[in-house]
């Protein structure tokens, strides 16, 4: 499953064991990157979360460094999405659902009262799991539903259509028929689609929760590619099942895990260590497929 | 190429029932053919009676806008129409529809996105309960209290819309119109219109509200985006039924509006009509003849309220189908 992303990454990573002075624009694949507390990028500061009573989360901290990409990995149900949710705001919208703790984007707490959350939505933007353009609108119009949504106007829609459909790596698969609804699209292509609704809206986060889960080997490779390419200019984070996934596009891993009580982080790291040398036992447990 | 002769065989693929989904069966069966044959029944009997008025008048019954018994010993001599009240019984059931569809989708959407879940309970107990209503009490309330109110928004109204000509009241007389009797209506559907408004708001996929959300929209936004595209034509199902009701109604209107046996457009004016209530009003003192006028005239309304009922289910499982 080795392919050229997987070097790439490798071939940054291991520059930066080499020669760490050379990295300097790039000193966000330092791996204390992930304790630093910086001004940059998105921190979580002892989060938790709950439904109801339930409690599903607790106490993570974790500093997703700009321009990287972090991979969110455990078995199911240890609160890896809830934990995504939390990040922009959407864990809000289920009703009895708590959290504590903070969220600190560019320093600044979007839990804070004076934050407005629609516009920082707009900042941290989100893909789903399950591929969702929206029916009643055509392709072309799937890409800029979010600038409608937020009413910022666009003289140069079709530009806008057509460079975000490229960054997402749909748009030749979709150029001659752009009227055409978005159902109309494969599981990949759609998902791609999704992708691409987000980047109209220039986020600086993008987040994703299991994006290939319903997709077949070549979309998902294509999704890899364009996450390698966005986090040039973007901050990623996303959940994976596959841990070849992981390995592929993730500069950074973090670890979750529910025994029993609320879902916590068991470690967090260059994706290269949590693979290779991994702190916890658990950890190497896991990502080597002996449970979850 | 597959020859022809090579194509296998198909096979029969029916699954059989067990006893107890065969009782089942026959007894949903006989339930469903039996309310089937009550409506034919109703309309095959107000055919029977009034079979005789469509001979002698024709299309004239449905378009003329005179009803005139003439001599009651002769009937050739009767002139009968229901142009007019079946005019009116539009006319009123698109006013209240015009109004109530609105309203419904504003209440159905509150009640489903934005109350508290305290009020959320309490409208829907009182839409229930406004449901439950008699029509007769809508019509006593309407005359009393609603007529005043209605007038003194009517004399404005005319003075300022008189140009078009629906709002013109040459006649100068308010009071019992057509929009009195088709805000009262309005009233009536309401309940109908929002609980079905409710029933297709609430199923707007939670995934794509989330999606509108997560791209920075407001609550409006996801509303506007994905609930009231997906909730379309579920919600004209829900006006068409809406409507079904308003074309029936008899006793309301009766009440609230002055029968006029001519055909206009003026909903301000103290003039209109309403098959039903033509029915109610005239049934009492009604000649053999006129009894029958008026079975003809059921049988006009019953198809038309059937024919709207129809379209209502067919768009609503259309929705259904799309989705
Ligand atoms: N809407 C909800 N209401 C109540 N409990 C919830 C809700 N969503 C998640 N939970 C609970 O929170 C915990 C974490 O769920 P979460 O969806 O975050 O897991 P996950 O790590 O994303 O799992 P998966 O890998 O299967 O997607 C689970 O115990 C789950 O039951
Ligand atoms: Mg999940």
């Amino acid at each position: 499953m080795d392919t050229p992303n997987l070097e790439t990454k490798e071939v940054i990573n291991s520059n930066i064991q080499m020669e760490p002075t050379v990295m300097n624009d790039t000193t966000r694949r330092n791996a204390d990157n992930l304790e630093a507390k910086g001004e940059s990028g998105l921190e979580t500061r002892g989060v938790h979360a709950w439904f109801d009573k339930h409690h599903a989360l607790a106490d993570v901290s974790l500093h997703f460094p700009e321009n990287t990409v972090t991979g969110l990995i455990g078995p199911s149900g240890c609160g890896k999405s809830t934990f995504l949710r939390l990040l922009n705001r959407m864990h809000e919208f289920i009703p009895k659902a708590a959290m504590a703790g903070q969220v600190l984007f560019e320093g600044n707490d979007i839990y804070a009262d004076d934050v407005n959350a629609i516009d920082m939505r707009r900042r941290i933007g989100m893909v789903f799991q399950k591929p969702n353009p929206f029916p009643a609108m055509n392709i072309g119009e799937n890409v800029v539903a979010g600038l409608k949504l937020s009413k910022i106007k666009s003289d140069n829609k079709d530009e806008v259509i057509e460079d975000c459909l490229t960054r997402a790596g749909l748009w030749n698969e979709v150029k001659d028929r752009l009227k055409s609804p978005g159902g109309s699209l494969s599981g990949g292509q759609q998902q791609r689609l999704c992708i691409a609704r987000s980047l109209a809206l220039k986020p600086d986060v993008l987040l994703l929760d299991e994006p290939c889960s319903a997709l077949d080997p070549g979309s998902t490779l294509r999704v890899e590619e364009t996450i390698v390419q966005l986090s040039e200019s973007m901050t990623i984070v996303i959940v994976t099942h596959n841990m070849q996934q992981a390995a592929r596009v993730s500069d950074y891993c973090a670890f979750f895990l529910s025994d029993g009580g609320p879902g916590h982080l068991v470690e967090a790291d260059l994706t290269t260590s949590i693979f290779s040398n991994p702190k916890d036992t658990r950890t190497a447990d896991y990502v080597q497929g002996r449970f979850g | 190429m597959i020859q022809d002769d090579l194509v296998p065989q198909h096979r029969k693929l029916v699954s059989s029932y067990t006893l107890v989904d065969r009782i089942f069966r026959r007894v949903i069966t006989t339930g469903g053919l039996f309310s089937l044959v009550i409506l034919g029944l109703i309309g095959a009997f107000l055919l029977y009676r009034g079979f005789e008025i469509f001979s002698d008048f024709g299309f004239s019954f449905i378009t003329g806008e005179v009803w005139n018994i003439g001599d009651p010993m002769d009937t050739s001599t009767a002139v009968l129409g229901i142009g007019a009240m079946l005019m009116g019984s539009v006319i009123t059931s698109v006013i209240a529809i015009v109004i109530a569809v609105p309203c419904a989708i504003a209440v159905a959407l509150f009640i489903e996105y934005y109350s508290p879940k305290r009020l959320r309970l309490i409208l829907t107990a009182v839409l229930d309960l406004v449901a439950a209503i008699p029509s007769v009490i809508f019509g006593i309330w309407g005359y009393a209290v609603l007529l005043p109110i209605i007038e003194d928004w009517s004399v404005p109204l005319e003075r300022w819309l008189d140009f078009i000509p629906i709002f013109s009241v040459p006649s100068g007389i308010f009071g019992r119109s057509p929009f009195l009797a088709g805000v009262l209506l309005a009233l009536m559907v309401i309940p109908i219109v929002t609980s079905v408004a409710r029933e297709v708001y609430s199923q707007a996929p939670r995934d794509l509200i989330d999606a509108s959300y997560a791209l920075g929209g407001t609550r409006w936004g996801a509303i506007r985006n994905v609930v009231i595209p997906f909730g379309r034509s579920g919600l004209v199902g829900g006006a068409m039924l809406g409507l079904g009701r308003a074309l029936g109604e008899t006793v309301a209107v009766y009440l609230t509006l002055n029968l006029v046996f001519d055909i206009n457009f003026r909903i301000l004016g103290s003039a209109g009509g309403n098959v039903a209530s033509l029915i109610a009003t005239k049934f009492g003192e009604a000649t053999e003849y006129e009894l029958k006028a008026l079975m003809a005239a059921g049988l006009v309304l019953f198809l038309v309220t059937l024919l709207v009922n129809f379209m209502a289910s067919f768009i609503v499982n259309r929705s259904r189908k799309i989705l």
